[in-house]
């Protein structure tokens, strides 16, 4: 440090006011998250559930660098960002629950939370299949003269699609505007990348179709923030795809299904990367530079359970959807 | 009434809609400076320049997905594959995107994209140039099913599935190109879902599709020759499936053939006779039969693939059983 002192608080309080939304949003996922575990080891929540615990500084930091009606589109592994897209929480565990009141009305679940109204152009099933989604989205964008950019979320497993290879072409030749945000927590399921990938630097692939790149600290919401300004800001002004290789790790199993370390990463490791808690991370740096206290933190932390606690009992009293519905929305008319 | 090939009809139906819908857009392999495989776009990038008329890479999982995301960003897409053979790669899209989208966003996201090129077998092409897909297709809920016969269809046709909302497989049949036939001017739309009776007839009912259209008016030829009045049903869509009008069909004759040009198991024709057998049992003189393509892989030697394929014999063949007349 020099010797010139400065008071963040003063000096620049949008960014203090932003850090401070990123450690309250990636505690909502944390929350929010745990919430869920317990409701699906209560059986509330069916099927496959796949948490965020370990990512939040990914959606947080990358959905920071949009504009409200940006498009975001996901993988299966999405809750995180679904609630800071700005679907709320009510709605979202509402879906988990299966309930009417969910954000795709019971009929879509953990893996297809929807807002189209809010540009979360949902999750998705297929491992890589909506990479193309996204390119789609940001060619209809560019086509019709919007400056919508769309980030479209996948797992590193999903770089071994070829999905991803075609799509990533064709961005780079039509020039569209969309970031590939690859969240590489190094497992799919339980293997790891290096044992089924021959390049492991995701971030290479770029160079096979001339397109920008960066690989970027996934456990710093800060930094994801920033290499995704960038990339978005090439997207828009400039309408260039962006490859982002974000790394990162889930504290979870694969899905709820999974064991948290099961029998192909060990105890140690996980401990590990525990210690980089991405949220204790941005806690840590926002008490140093004297933005925020242990008591604040907590009153945050406190805040969020009700609100979070609000939300399974918005949607454990919430009806199943009618059963009418079974035989709605498959055609328009 | 102008005469037009069945390629031409197409081709009028894309140029009329993308002058009217500025959200209509054309993507697929040589489309644009090849003037399309089959020549189906011809002159379109002529017309509506490189931001309407996409050539693509030889990527039908990937430009298919962009399609699909197009559509759900607002756009009209119109995705050509050069052969449905080749979509096999991007069925993944068709089936768990297009087809899902949805019914999985509880109707906040539509995919209203179409999805066209050549189906079924033509001349030599051997085992992977020669399938017939739509029973796949039409399996799936959420998809619509097309499949014109004649010129006239292939216009009405297409312009309908552009402007629906939903996702549409356009099945067009590869030896129909150069058909030629009556299209009416401007304005001219076929609804989905509705057949039509190419041919009235008394006396049986020969349900077909397509490609069978014509093998089943050339059997309903020689079998007037034997005083036998078949009737032609054109299904045009075969999802939805308009039951109405087999059943209307079927109630007049009693007796039914169905053809196609797919495989026996699992096929159109025994979506039909499952639909026949439940509402208008009481109907029937006889058992309905179904002619279809030998259950095999298309063989190269014409000889074989002539005996693999539905021809105006066997339909004429099937029709006599019907009556006990064989």
């Amino acid at each position: 440090m020099t010797a010139t002192a400065r008071s963040p608080k003063d000096t620049a309080a949008p960014q203090t006011e932003l850090h401070l939304k990123m450690l309250r949003q990636m505690l909502l996922i944390r929350r929010f998250e745990e919430k869920a575990a317990e409701a699906y080891a209560l059986a509330k929540i069916g099927g496959f559930c796949h948490l965020y615990i370990g990512q939040e500084a990914v959606a947080v930091g990358a959905l920071a660098a949009l504009k409200d009606d940006d498009y975001v589109i996901c993988s299966y592994r999405e809750h995180g960002q679904a609630l800071i897209k700005g679907i709320s929480p009510n709605a979202v565990m509402a879906e988990l629950f299966g309930k009417a009141t969910g954000c795709s009305k019971g009929k879509g679940g953990s893996m297809h939370l929807f807002d189209a109204k809010k540009g979360f152009m949902g999750g998705h099933g297929i491992v890589g299949g909506h990479i193309p989604l996204g390119a789609g989205l940001a060619f209809a964008s560019k086509y019709l003269g919007s400056d919508k950019v769309c980030i479209c979320f996948f797992g590193e497993a999903a770089v071994n699609i070829g999905a991803f290879h075609e799509t990533l072409n064709m961005a780079s030749v039509w020039k569209l505007p969309v970031i590939f945000l690859c969240e590489n927590n190094r497992y799919g399921m339980g293997t790891a990348f290096e044992r089924v990938a021959a390049v492991t630097d995701i971030v290479e692939h770029a160079c096979s179709y001339d397109m920008a790149a960066e690989l970027v600290d996934g456990m710093n919401a800060l930094t994801v923030y920033d290499a995704t300004r960038r990339a978005v800001e090439r997207a828009r002004k400039n309408s260039h795809p962006t490859l982002l290789e974000v790394r990162t790790y889930r504290f979870m199993g694969h899905s709820m299904s999974d064991p948290l370390h099961g029998v192909y990463r060990t105890k140690d490791e996980v401990e590990e990367q525990k210690a980089r808690d991405p949220i204790t991370h941005l806690a840590d740096k926002l008490k140093e530079d004297g933005v925020i206290d242990q008591a604040a933190l907590d009153a945050m932390d406190a805040e969020i359970h009700a609100e979070v606690e609000a939300a399974v009992k918005f949607a454990d009293e919430s009806p199943d959807p009618d059963p009418d519905e079974l035989y709605t929305d498959v055609l328009a008319d | 009434m102008p005469t037009l090939t069945y390629r031409d009809a197409l081709n009028q139906a894309l140029r009329e809609e993308m002058q009217r819908d500025p959200n209509v857009l054309l993507m697929g392999e040589e489309v644009g400076v090849y003037q399309g495989a089959y020549k189906v776009s011809r002159g379109l990038l002529e017309e509506f320049g490189p931001k309407r008329i996409v050539d693509t890479p030889i990527a039908e999982l990937g430009f298919a997905g962009i399609g699909v995301g197009a559509a759900m960003g607002g756009l009209r897409p119109v995705v050509e594959f050069m052969t449905w053979n080749f979509a096999l790669l991007a069925i993944d899209q068709l089936i768990n995107s297009a087809a899902k989208m949805r019914y999985m966003s509880a109707g906040q996201v539509g995919v209203p994209a179409v999805f066209r090129g050549p189906g079924g077998s033509a001349l030599q092409l051997g085992a992977q140039h020669s399938q017939a897909f739509e029973s796949f297709y039409a399996h799936i809920p959420g998809l619509k099913v097309v499949m014109p016969a004649t010129p006239a269809d292939a216009k009405g046709l297409l312009k309908s599935a552009i402007r629906d909302d939903d996702p549409v497989v356009f099945i067009e049949g590869e030896m129909l190109y150069n058909l030629k036939g009556e299209v009416p001017d401007g304005e001219h739309v076929v609804p989905l879902g509705k057949a039509d009776i190419k041919r009235p007839g008394s006396d049986v009912t020969i349900v077909c599709h397509s490609k069978t259209v014509a093998v089943a008016l050339k059997a309903a030829e020689l079998l007037a020759g034997e005083e036998i009045d078949a009737e032609v049903l054109d299904l045009r869509t075969i999802r939805p499936l308009d039951t109405e009008a087999v059943l209307a069909s079927v109630g007049r004759t009693h007796r039914c053939v169905v053809a196609e040009e797919g495989w026996p198991f699992a096929g159109v024709g025994a979506q039909v006779v499952d639909t026949i057998q439940r509402e208008a049992f009481d109907e029937l003189d006889a058992p309905v039969l179904r002619v279809t393509a030998a259950d095999v892989p298309m063989p190269y030697n014409k000889h074989l693939e002539k005996a693999a394929k539905v021809d105006p014999a066997r339909v004429a063949a099937a029709v006599r059983s019907v009556l006990y007349r064989d």
